[in-house]
């Protein structure tokens, strides 16, 4: 006997007395748990909690916007007028003040730019997820990293966003919900921006 | 690592003279136990949120072989593969065939528990592996030599001053030569060192928050970025983790992340929350070819069976410890093992047996703050007296607090005779110490009058007084 089953044979054998939800069905259908209250303005929720956990937020109304504001932000924080992009955002309005090249992120690029999936209100976090046209590694390698998130995006909760997750079909190999700048207080508890991942993260809000 | 629970009393004496470990566990107050308490008084919800905690972890213990079977399945559906280990020794095997067989190299780690108790980094380090601990707290462990201390902030107990000695040593041979005052400092130091070496890492091993079965994904939580990285970089990722830690769907997860930010470290949601499932995808540019999940039974399956099934509902949010006094006095390393706190002196003797492990439910004052900030409300206090019950039962305690403990029990049954005695000592004790109005020293309790004072008894009893007091209302 393999020990995968001398395993699930001990499990079966104090588990057989079977009650409450049927296991199966709770996969087919989650029943619904309870769901934070969160007030009914979410754009501005979602923007005080992202800021709450380090993050910055700029809004804007359009595309053309989004690039200038991205260039302000990469000015602002004294670097070259350069990044890496996703290859999902190759349709943006990129002008000629940025040198923009597209593709995953070897572990020298300074700034990232990269779609989301959606934005969740209740935390603050944008949904990032892995794919042929959205590397993972722009994610957590570059120093700052810029989302692009559309209004129509935002959801209430984590529920609304395995919803839409679900309906879009396969589950990505990644799935990054990313909430705020990396961060540690391993020495004395002390909060210290920029452990391993981005110290900036910064997020473009276009309004539709 | 060789446990040294059986040490524990030494293990305290020496704690409890440790200055710089003492001025390091005063953090614990303000760093975990205000922030927790500022962010659920925010959170209505809250204590809802615990019972449906409970819920989901006791609805997934019931039906373990069902999520663990599809939690499986949808691995392999996704192109990754499941490895069962019955104890840390098959764990460890399995972990270093498939190094050896992809030829690893270098090993990169994000923070495991599992990987901890299955002492992994010996076993690849023997195998001739570099292995690096990417968590910051985990790193500076691994280059002073030591255990993680907590389960949430394994460091807890270095200083700034420690930390910056060990950095200096062991960074000076990669050109850093400067000594380094400042958290900033050290941080970023630790970033340039560690950087490289993700991505020089052939296998990346993280351990899992949560298991999702729906879709058969690993969750890890992170701040640092640290176990995102080293699950994204390196061609070959494995996942460590035990049986306990499936959970039914999405949702589910989110319920119970709701809670485990907010009870370990005071946050709503830490800065990362990454789920991985399988290997790359067709197309993908980037991520692992590999994805291995190491499912660790060691002792769990036993635990579902008995007592202490309650405790595999734990989430491992490390607020037990933070809340537990004598964790607070005593800090993580004298509990001798991977465990600590309250969560720890449950688990460790399940783990490695009364014997080893028994006088850690000894220390308990039964004060019951961790179970009441437990988010899963496990009994812990519950938990630990019925290790104790075992130990008399056993007949492993000393034969005079053997012989101590029968007595009183016999004598707390028969309320005709206790109350009687109980007033008679009383007076005994009060006019013993009448004078100065408290004992420096009591025959038999010797070692705990040593580091404090007996103050004598009132005249009466509770009882008597409770009794004089309701006549006098009449």
């Amino acid at each position: 006997m393999s020990a995968r089953e001398r395993i699930l044979n001990r499990v079966r054998a104090v588990t057989a007395d079977k009650n409450g939800d049927d296991p199966a069905r709770r996969i087919a259908e989650p029943p619904r748990l309870i769901r934070p209250d969160l007030g009914d303005d979410l754009v501005q929720r979602f923007g005080e909690k992202l800021t709450l956990g380090g993050g910055s937020l700029a809004r804007v109304q359009d595309l053309q916007q989004a690039v200038v504001e991205i260039e302000l932000f990469i000015r602002d924080a004294e670097l070259a007028l350069s990044l890496r992009a996703a290859p999902a955002l190759k349709g943006l309005p990129w002008g000629d003040a940025l040198e923009v090249s597209f593709g995953p992120s070897a572990g020298d690029d300074l700034v990232s730019v990269t779609p989301a999936f959606c934005a969740i209100a209740e935390t603050g976090s944008v949904v990032l997820l892995s794919g042929e046209h959205s590397p993972t590694t722009l994610n957590f390698l570059p120093d700052v990293h810029i989302v692009v998130v559309e209004s129509n995006q935002l959801v209430r909760h984590f529920e609304d966003a395995w919803i839409k997750l679900r309906e879009s079909g396969e589950i990505p190999r990644t799935v990054n919900i990313i909430t705020g700048p990396s961060k540690t207080a391993d020495v004395e508890q002390t909060l210290q921006i920029g452990a391993h991942g981005p110290r900036k993260l910064h997020v473009i809000w276009i309004d539709r | 690592m060789q446990p040294q629970s059986h040490r524990f009393k030494q293990n305290v004496s020496v704690a409890l003279q440790d200055v710089q470990l003492q001025k390091a566990l005063e953090r614990v107050q303000e760093g975990f136990v205000d922030k927790r308490a500022a962010v659920v008084s925010t959170l209505p919800e809250f204590e809802q949120l615990r019972e449906q905690g409970k819920a989901i972890r006791n609805h997934v213990l019931d039906n373990l072989d069902f999520y663990l079977q599809r939690f499986e399945s949808q691995v392999q559906a996704r192109g990754g593969q499941v490895h069962w280990a019955e104890n840390a020794q098959q764990a460890r095997d399995i972990v270093r065939d498939i190094c050896k067989r992809v030829g690893a190299k270098m090993v990169i780690k994000g923070k495991s528990m599992i990987s901890e108790e299955i002492a992994l980094n010996d076993a690849l380090e023997a195998d001739g592996l570099d292995v690096v601990e990417s968590d910051l707290g985990e790193y500076i462990l691994q280059l002073a030599q030591e255990p993680p201390s907590h389960i949430i902030a394994p460091a807890i107990h270095k200083t700034k001053a420690q930390i910056s000695e060990l950095f200096y040593h062991a960074h000076q041979k990669l050109g850093y030569t400067r000594k380094l005052d400042t958290v900033p400092d050290l941080v970023n130091e630790a970033r340039e060192v560690l950087r490289s070496r993700y991505l020089e890492a052939d296998v990346g091993i993280t351990g899992a928050n949560f298991l999702v079965a729906e879709t058969g994904s690993n969750i890890i939580v992170t701040n640092e970025g640290n176990g995102d990285l080293s699950c994204t970089l390196p061609r070959v990722h494995i996942v460590t983790a035990s049986i306990d830690k499936v959970v039914p769907t999405l949702d589910d997860a989110s319920a119970l992340l709701r809670l485990l930010a907010r009870s370990a470290t005071g946050q709503e949601i830490t800065s990362y929350t990454t789920f991985s499932s399988g290997p790359k995808r067709a197309g993908d540019p980037d991520g692992p070819d590999e994805y291995h999940v190491v499912l660790l039974d060691n002792g769990r399956t036993e635990m579902l069976a008995g007592a202490f099934r309650d405790m595999l509902r734990c989430i491992r949010c490390g607020a037990c410890m933070n809340h537990c006094p004598v964790y607070g006095v005593i800090g993580g390393h004298s509990y001798g093992w991977v465990y600590p706190g309250p969560m720890g002196s449950v688990l460790t003797p399940n783990f490695l047996g009364l014997d080893e492990a028994g006088d850690l439910a000894n220390a308990c004052t039964m004060n019951g703050h961790c179970a009441s900030v437990c988010p899963v409300k496990i009994p812990l206090p519950d938990l630990l007296r019925e290790h104790r019950r075992r130990q008399f039962e056993r007949k492993l305690q000393p034969r005079f607090a053997r012989f101590a403990l029968a007595a009183w029990a016999t004598i707390v049954r028969r309320p005709r005779h206790y109350q009687p005695l109980m007033s008679m000592g009383i007076r005994i004790l009060n006019r013993l110490g009448r004078g100065k109005g408290r004992f420096k020293s009591l025959p038999m309790l010797g070692a705990w009058t040593q580091t404090r004072d007996l103050p004598a008894p009132q005249t009466q009893t509770f009882q008597s007084l409770w009794k004089k007091q309701r006549g006098d209302e009449r």
